[in-house]
């Protein structure tokens, strides 16, 4: 105790440390499960990381070409490249390379998947709103962050998959209008494939995009700690307090302990499940493919999009040069949608016009269009993720593969309508049973019969604090359009009326203090 | 704690613009509607006890089950260690690895879950089980700190003249947009000076040049080629380049086939293109690039893996399926006086994804 | 190109631990010459089969299979001719079940097979009688003791982009599918090579030496018999299956974690 007390001691004099403590140890965070999301994603992360840094010092990018001399026997007196070659023996020479191996690829996986998931919490209960956004930005930065460490991860290993999934990048970017031809003959040194694309991916891989992605972790953890966590609204809590448990010790504790656990779950996948078995596809040359090439599932919607284009898109225009439509509508298609994802808190506090600071997570049926909006854009997602696997959803369900694909095109292009009239319909729906439960309360299963003769189910009322949870949202009214100074109406402002009416119709109000009043008597 | 909690909606600290109003009148734009008969928060509901808050014996069962959980991943640590030394990679024998990987993961495992689990126990059971509660304040600055940093940046404004100096300033922002530029220039011999377009355009394929396999480079006869064969082609000299082996294949891969003479459709103008109804076409998808490889010696169709285009052999390699943007080139070929097959030209268009200058 | 280059180099290298057999035919391969000679050493395998069997196996054909292929196998609308199939075709489509068919459909199904052994022999043996065609390998080609590497790598070139690297079958066009090649029998392997079955390309000895072959099914065996160093393989079928996995399994697992972590303490 007196040591700790002399190193404490000895740390702030030099450091001022006690100031951070006392700002930060007892910081409060709200409990709740949705809320752990964006851990699993960090701490997905740190695993990476330090399975990462055990992989370099095996790891050899070169693409020299060599013959394989290792114990794998089917690859025995093979020419590949010396990248392949120290990725095999990762696999087969090392004790613990292979775990290794199988922990970072498979914490790659859980890293942009916990993403995805931690980014549709903060979407549909609205956690995106001021002061938020930025942080948003910050997210979703990330999140692109890590497809492009993936990707290039993905590339390193230089096998046949990998080597056809830079093919294809290759196509793309060939594609690209004026330029094409020259970025992707600077990007691989020479002719595809060359003998550079592997070292320079590399670099990117183990130093510019970690570094990159380490700094905005550090600014989205500074905005969280700036902006506390949101809460789900509940008896006592409101939008100027924040109510869970304090740093030192019990958070401290939970998510310390909840890291080992997402290392633990992650080894222990890898200790018993097979991933990117490199060895079965033998070294990369242009010639072969298997059957069932697909990227990591993270870049499944862009390969998606490419298999769901119709045929011979290729326009050239009267000066003779080639617009490859095929590739050039999913490469901007895709673009548009990250960017609307992106940006999609500027356009709802455009059109909502609200400027307020919002800190209780909104139940997603509490704002039905936002909501809608959300389910349209995950179905768009999920039809293009579902084109990456055409293939194999044409053998497993014993479809053909052109049926899956126009299945597919339908879906992508009307899916998301449908979605969207769905889930806001299901929203009202779960907002008027709300209001029906919170005025009347719920079935109490208890039959009773009247001196009438009549039977009646007995309802019981919720008492006040179960009914907060049902009542405690905002009432909002659209913009209306109102002239400017010079007294005109302005397109803007038409535009954004309409969108805001859209925004706001059909909302169902909350329970009033009256109406209870009155349903009581 | 729940006597801290001051009321719901007390509208000073949540933000800038909540309009409080009675029940009819009209809303003030852009602003949520706060209703006078609002449900009112009723603040923090009574505490419920956790057993090992009321029963010592249950806090001390719980002390122990922790300990013997940090225990367990002491064990844990052990195991992977002796997994590791005791249960080696043998060569030549795969299941050696397979154990070695699933050993020393499950030792690992076991270090790892014992802390989470053991340390998740104990917050949740023995550390201090209460809801606190912490103010929420306006994410933006006071007032007094605003001003002061608009009067700093104003001073600073004055002081270094930087409005005022345009000429100074305008040069400054010239001179700072104009020092990527070398950057820029200097990513310019990322590859050598070569004109990538003119690559492009050619192929390792001459007149002449035998087919041969893939990957071992023997010619093929033509006799060879029986009704529904499939064979994969490399021109011959390929397998013992030097240098640029793989870049030359990336373009000049080829497939050959065989159909009977009566189901292929050919063009005028490629008539000659075959051989007694042998045809070779690239094997590089014209949508980007896969290679495409799966050919149905009955239909005549052949799939490309990666993103389902479909071509009719039998008709030219038209695409009747999937995105590829036109069909594959064929490559003219004709027989030696040995009988082998060999090209009568190189690819007469570019081969694979489409590019900018591709028809130029 | 110059002897001395490391890829002609590194091939040397890589034949070099065959045996004695191996290293002749591989010497031939090399002038170019072989291929006459290889073509008769396969089909000079040919069993003489005794008029008896034949017979039976014209009995089992007409009960069986006429009312598609027609009584002397000259072929219907409803299925080909059998004249030149040869004795492993026949070997191939009934020893696999995918014959006689159930039903009309994209491809022929896998099914048990119905007949015995003897009986597929008669039937080959009938059809092989109607004109010459590929006949059941000797067993040498199908033992499986080849060189794996080479296997694999003309596995990768001509078998990998329809029955997937790992031999995990894949998507055809309209309905159809390559199918997975675990537990398949070397000679059914051998045999569909051959014959080229259905929408599968023949892979005459001309293209494919029996060595050759025999060192495919060195390669489709030793990826049977040895099954995935990192633990269960999810069905060899790449990023889907994974991707699959880590969000029911990994992420779904985690979630059921975080309930746990948030919720209060009994």
């Amino acid at each position: 105790m007196r040591f700790t007390g002399w190193a404490a001691n000895y740390v702030d004099e030099r450091t001022s440390a006690s100031t951070a403590v006392k700002a930060l140890g007892r910081k409060i965070f709200p409990d709740h499960w949705s809320f752990m999301l964006g851990e699993v994603a960090l701490y997905s992360f740190i695993v990476i990381l330090l399975s990462g840094t055990f992989l370099t010092f095996f790891f050899d990018p070169s693409m020299t070409e060599v013959e394989y001399s290792g114990s794998y026997v089917p690859l025995q007196g093979i020419p590949m490249s010396v990248a392949y070659h120290s990725s095999l023996d990762i696999s087969f020479e090392i004790r613990g390379g292979l775990l290794m191996r199988q922990v970072h690829h498979w914490a790659a996986l859980l890293f942009v998947a916990a993403i995805g998931l931690h980014m549709l919490r903060v979407f549909f209960t609205g956690a995106f709103r001021k002061p938020r956004e930025l942080n948003w930005i910050v997210g979703f930065l990330l999140f692109v962050m890590a497809m492009a460490l993936g990707f290039t991860g993905y590339s390193l290993p230089d096998d046949l998959l990998s080597g056809n999934g830079l093919r294809i990048i290759d196509g793309m970017i060939k594609a690209v209008p004026v330029a094409g031809a020259w970025i992707s003959y600077l990007l691989f040194g020479d002719e595809f494939p060359g003998t550079d694309i592997i070292p320079r991916l590399y670099v990117l891989h183990i130093m510019l995009l970690p570094a990159i992605t380490i700094a905005l972790i550090g600014i989205h953890m500074v905005l969280l700690v700036v902006n506390k966590h949101t809460q789900f609204a509940a008896p006592g809590r409101t939008n100027d307090n924040v109510v869970g448990s304090p740093v030192l010790p019990g958070f401290a504790a939970k998510a310390g302990g909840f890291f080992f656990l997402v290392f633990g779950v992650i080894v222990l996948i890898a200790s018993f499940f097979t991933i990117n078995p490199i060895w079965n596809y033998g070294p990369y040359d242009p010639s072969p493919v298997s059957a069932g090439t697909q990227p990591d599932w993270y870049i499944g919607f862009a390969d998606g999009a490419l298999r769901l284009i119709p045929p011979n898109l290729d326009f050239v225009d009267p000066f003779g040069f080639t617009w490859a439509f095929g590739v050039l509508i999913p490469l901007v298609g895709l673009l548009v949608f990250l960017a609307a994802v992106g940006l999609y808190p500027f356009f709802e506090a455009w059109v909502t016009g609200d400027r307020r600071e919002h800190h209780i997570a909104e139940r997603p049926r509490n704002a039905p269009t936002r909501t809608a909006i959300g389910a349209a854009g995950v179905t768009f997602y999920a039809a293009l993720w579902a084109a990456a696997s055409s293939d194999l959803i044409a053998t497993h369900f014993r479809l053909s593969i052109e049926g899956v694909i126009l299945a597919l095109q339908v879906a992508t292009v009307f899916g998301p309508f449908v979605a969207y009239f769905i889930t806001k319909r299901v929203c009202l729906a779960l907002q008027r049973k709300d209001r029906e439960i919170a005025l009347h309360g719920f079935e109490s299963g208890r039959i009773v019969r009247l001196p009438g003769g009549e039977y009646i189910e007995v309802h019981e009322q919720l008492d006040d604090f179960e009914r907060w949870k049902l009542v405690s949202f905002d009432e909002y009214q659209p913009i209306m359009i109102r002239p400017n100074d010079q007294g005109k109406i302005t397109v803007n402002q038409r535009v954004r009326a309409t969108l805001s009416r859209w925004f706001f119709e059909d909302r169902i109000a909350p329970v009033t203090q009256n109406e209870l009043e009155s349903q009581k008597h | 704690m729940a006597d801290a909690h001051d009321g719901p909606d007390n509208g000073e600290n949540a933000g800038t613009a909540v309009a409080r109003q009675d029940d009819h009148d009209a809303p003030a734009p852009a602003v949520a509607v706060v209703r006078a008969d609002r449900i009112p928060n009723p603040g923090f509901p009574p505490e419920r006890l956790r057993v090992t808050d009321l029963d010592p014996k249950k806090a001390k069962q719980a002390e122990r089950t922790i300990s013997v959980l940090f225990f367990l991943s002491v064990i844990g640590s052990v195991l992977a260690v002796a997994a590791y030394i005791l249960f080696p990679i043998e060569e030549g024998d795969p299941s050696t690895i397979r154990l070695n990987n699933m050993l020393i993961g499950v030792g690992i495992t076991l270090g790892l879950l014992g802390i989470g689990i053991g340390a998740v126990h104990w917050s949740k059971a023995l550390m201090h089980g209460h809801e606190e509660v912490e103010q929420r304040h306006p994410t933006r600055g006071s007032d007094e700190s605003r001003e002061r940093a608009v009067e700093i940046f104003r001073e600073a404004n004055a002081e270094s003249g930087f409005t005022r100096r345009s000429l100074v300033r305008n040069s400054l922002i010239g001179a700072l947009v104009a020092t990527p530029i070398p950057a820029i220039a200097l990513f310019r011999d990322l590859a050598p000076a070569e004109d990538p377009v003119a690559l492009l355009k050619q192929t390792m394929w001459e007149t002449g040049t035998r087919l041969a396999r893939d990957p071992s480079g023997t010619p093929i006869k033509a006799s060879e080629v029986t009704i529904g064969s499939a064979f994969h082609v490399i021109p011959e000299g390929l397998a013992e380049l030097e240098s640029h082996r793989l870049e030359e294949k990336a373009k000049a891969a080829v497939l050959l086939m065989r159909l009977p003479v009566d189901e292929l459709n050919e063009r005028e103008d490629r008539a000659d293109w075959s051989y007694d109804g042998i045809v070779a076409y690239s094997k590089i998808c014209t949508h980007v690039g896969c290679p495409v490889a799966l050919y149905e010696q009955q239909t005549h169709h052949l799939l490309c893996p990666c993103h389902q285009s479909q071509f009719d052999v039998a008709n030219h390699c038209e695409v009747i399926f999937g995105p590829a943007a036109r069909p594959l080139p064929q490559l003219p070929i004709t027989v030696d006086e040995e009988g082998y097959l060999v090209a009568k030209s190189d690819f007469t268009e570019p081969v694979g994804p489409s590019f900018w200058e591709r028809q130029l | 190109m110059a002897p001395t280059s490391p890829a002609s180099a590194r091939r040397a290298g890589r034949r070099s631990p065959l045996a004695t057999t191996a290293l002749l035919v591989v010497g031939l391969l090399a002038t170019g010459g072989a291929y006459a000679l290889a073509t008769t050493t396969a089909t000079a395998e040919t069993t003489a089969a005794s008029a008896q069997l034949i017979d039976e196996g014209g009995k089992l054909f007409a009960a069986n299979c006429a009312s598609c292929h027609g009584l002397d196998a000259e072929g219907t609308a409803a299925g080909p001719t059998l004249i030149g199939a040869g004795a492993l075709a026949v070997d191939f489509q009934v020893g696999t079940g995918r014959m006689p068919m159930a039903a009309s459909g994209p491809q022929a199904e896998v099914k048990p097979v119905q007949f015995t052994q003897e009986q597929i022999d008669a039937m080959a043996a009938w059809v092989a009688d109607l004109a010459p065609g590929p006949a059941v390998p000797a067993d040498r080609y199908i033992a499986g003791d080849g060189d794996a590497a080479i296997g694999a790598e003309l596995f990768r070139i001509n078998c990998a982009m329809c029955h997937n690297v790992a031999g995990a079958g894949g998507a055809l066009t309209e309905g159809k599918w390559a199918p997975g090649l675990a537990g398949v029998d070397p000679v059914h392997i051998y045999g569909a090579m051959v014959t080229g079955p259905q929408n599968m390309p023949v892979f005459s000895d001309l293209n494919l030496t029996p060595e050759e072959k025999n060192d495919i099914i060195t390669y489709l065996l030793y990826i049977e018999e040895n099954p995935s160093v990192g633990g269960w393989d999810l069905g060899s079928l790449g990023p889907v299956s994974e991707g699959l996995f880590i969000w029911i399994f990994g992420l779904g697992g985690l979630v059921a974690v975080t309930i746990w972590l948030t919720a209060k303490s009994n």
